[in-house]
């Protein structure tokens, strides 16, 4: 029976069965003599399928696999299996039904447990939170809600002036 | 532009003064770290790559740790250059290779690197002399705080610091250090070794990384995973790790020396004699032979005195530094012509091997 089967890769008779569970799926390749020797497939146990299918683009789902667009750098789905690297901090929000899966076979876990840039963060959301409050600040204005606009004010003067007088400690308003 | 750096009278891997360690030459930490709001290296266009140099390289200057340091483009680097820059472990192969817009910060005495523009934005680099995971990590840890206070690096909750590759995520933490293994190599032990490690999530690399050889017997051995696990389980974990090869090192060298002891000290005198007298040393040669002479340290056959100088020369008969040291681009052959000559230079100072010292050991 398994002699009907074709390679994968040309259309000669396959002779090498490869099955092996990636990621929770039963993934089969069929591959002739002269495909697997030229694919490496020599040694089954230091073989992974995975390479092999993230190599040729046949990766589980195959076409199924969602196409995703970076919005900021433009990174496609089709980029990042011929790469396997990120293209912009903003791909792992996008990425992450791509990414996951594979974290899982490369690291210990895949939540991080380490270092947090505290000062950072809490930087990045300041300066967030300055953005949105100038913005409400704009809309009360238009609509001439006054009440609000000075509140805003206040908040934004709050942290802009505790920055100045103390700029790591300014951040955690 | 290099010349200082070489000339150098402080360089920690070339010229430490400290107690060396039988196996372990040095320690490495680093942390690979990117900006938001700005393409990875790979996908910024030269000028963004521009942007992302000036304002990294301004942050870098400010901090305490890169005082007298220095600032290298690594377009107007030679080749040569940057071999013994690579030589010298402060910059990657691929640095090298990176298209215009890459640089490297180097600090004074050469603990500490930071690679911009490689495969992510700041690759971070501490190195120390011997078997130091912990001080290293605190050195490193502050000076990422400090960098931190004044970039907003890319970080999610879930996934830890974002890197360019989704192997790096997390701690975005590669601890590694060099390990002299000779008793390992010679007992046919080291195969065995790397099968067990890698199993732990542990990779076992050359002198050079990826792909080169462990020629003098040197290997580098580093965690491969940095996601799932804090910084202090990942290195308690190496530590473990790095303390069961080195006794296992320890051992084996005892092992060879009880059983074939003749033989053992007739490899080293040899290798003395050859270092003393050679004219023609190609770099495979000279590493194998200044192993063996590392070895004769660690048997007390030479004095403690002399590690630094045999690490030394580890870095200094590579051929990128052979060449600088001529002041040219020079061919194999006649590379390791000077690489005899100095070694002969170098190996008559030193004392002469006591034999005797080995048979109080045992």
């Amino acid at each position: 029976m398994a002699d009907n089967l074709k390679c994968s890769h040309c259309s000669n008779p396959a002779t090498v069965h490869l099955t092996q569970i990636v990621n929770n799926k039963i993934i089969k390749v069929d591959l002739c003599e002269s495909c697997a020797q030229a694919k490496g497939v020599t040694d089954p146990e230091g073989f992974s399928l995975a390479d092999l299918l993230s190599k040729t683009n046949l990766s589980p789902g195959g076409s199924g696999e969602p196409q995703i667009t970076c919005p900021d750098c433009g990174l496609t789905t089709v980029d990042f299996r011929r790469t396997g690297r990120l293209g912009c901090a903003t791909c792992y929000q996008h990425f992450v039904p791509l990414v996951r899966p594979v974290l899982e076979d490369m690291h210990a876990g895949t939540a991080h447990k380490g270092k947090v840039p505290k000062v950072a963060l809490t930087r990045q959301n300041a300066v967030a939170e300055l953005q949105s409050l100038e913005n409400a600040l704009q809309r009360a204005i238009a609509e001439e809600a006054y009440e609000d606009a000075a509140k805003f004010r206040d908040q934004i003067h709050a942290i802009r002036s505790a920055a100045e007088t103390n700029p790591e400690e300014a951040v955690r308003t | 532009m290099i010349e200082s750096l070489i000339q150098s009278n402080n360089a920690e891997l070339t010229q430490s003064t400290k107690k060396g360690s039988p196996v372990v030459l040095s320690t490495r930490v680093r942390l690979a770290r990117n900006l938001v709001g700005v393409p990875f290296p790979e996908r910024a266009s030269s000028s963004q790559r521009s942007d992302i140099m000036t304002k990294c390289a301004d942050r870098i200057a400010d901090l305490p740790q890169m005082k007298n340091g220095a600032f290298f483009d690594v377009a107007e680097l030679s080749d040569l250059e940057k071999q013994v820059l690579v030589e010298r472990h402060l910059i990657s192969r691929e640095l090298c290779e990176s298209d215009s817009g890459s640089g490297v910060f180097i600090n004074k005495d050469q603990t500490c690197s930071v690679m911009i523009n490689e495969e992510d934005h700041l690759r971070i680099q501490f190195l120390k002399t011997g078997f130091s995971l912990r001080s290293v990590w605190k050195q490193i840890d502050r000076f990422d705080s400090g960098l931190e206070s004044d970039l907003d690096v890319a970080f999610s909750h879930e996934f830890g610091y974002l890197t360019a590759c989704p192997t790096n995520l997390g701690t975005a933490l590669r601890a590694s250090v060099m390990m002299h293994l000779p008793g390992l190599v010679i007992s046919d032990h080291m195969d065995k070794v790397i099968r067990a490690v890698n199993q732990l999530g542990i990779t076992v690399r050359g002198l050079f990384g990826e792909g080169s050889d462990a020629t003098g017997h040197v290997f580098q051995i580093s965690n491969q995973q940095t996601l799932g696990e804090s910084e202090e389980a990942i290195m308690s974990r190496l530590g473990n790790v790095f303390k069961t090869i080195i006794d296992h090192e320890i051992n084996a060298r005892f092992k060879y020396l009880e059983e074939n002891r003749a033989r053992m000290l007739d490899q080293v005198g040899r290798a003395f004699g050859v270092l003393q007298n050679a004219h023609v040393l190609n770099s495979n040669e000279a590493m194998n032979l200044l192993s063996l002479m590392r070895l004769a340290v660690d048997f007390e056959m030479l004095p403690e005195a002399n590690r630094s100088d045999i690490d030394r020369l580890f870095i200094e008969c590579q051929p990128g530094h052979i060449q600088h040291a001529a002041g040219e681009g020079i061919e194999p052959e006649a590379r390791d012509l000077g690489r005899a000559d100095k070694l002969r230079r170098e190996f008559n100072q030193f004392p002469a091997l006591d034999f005797d010292k080995v048979n109080e050991l045992t």
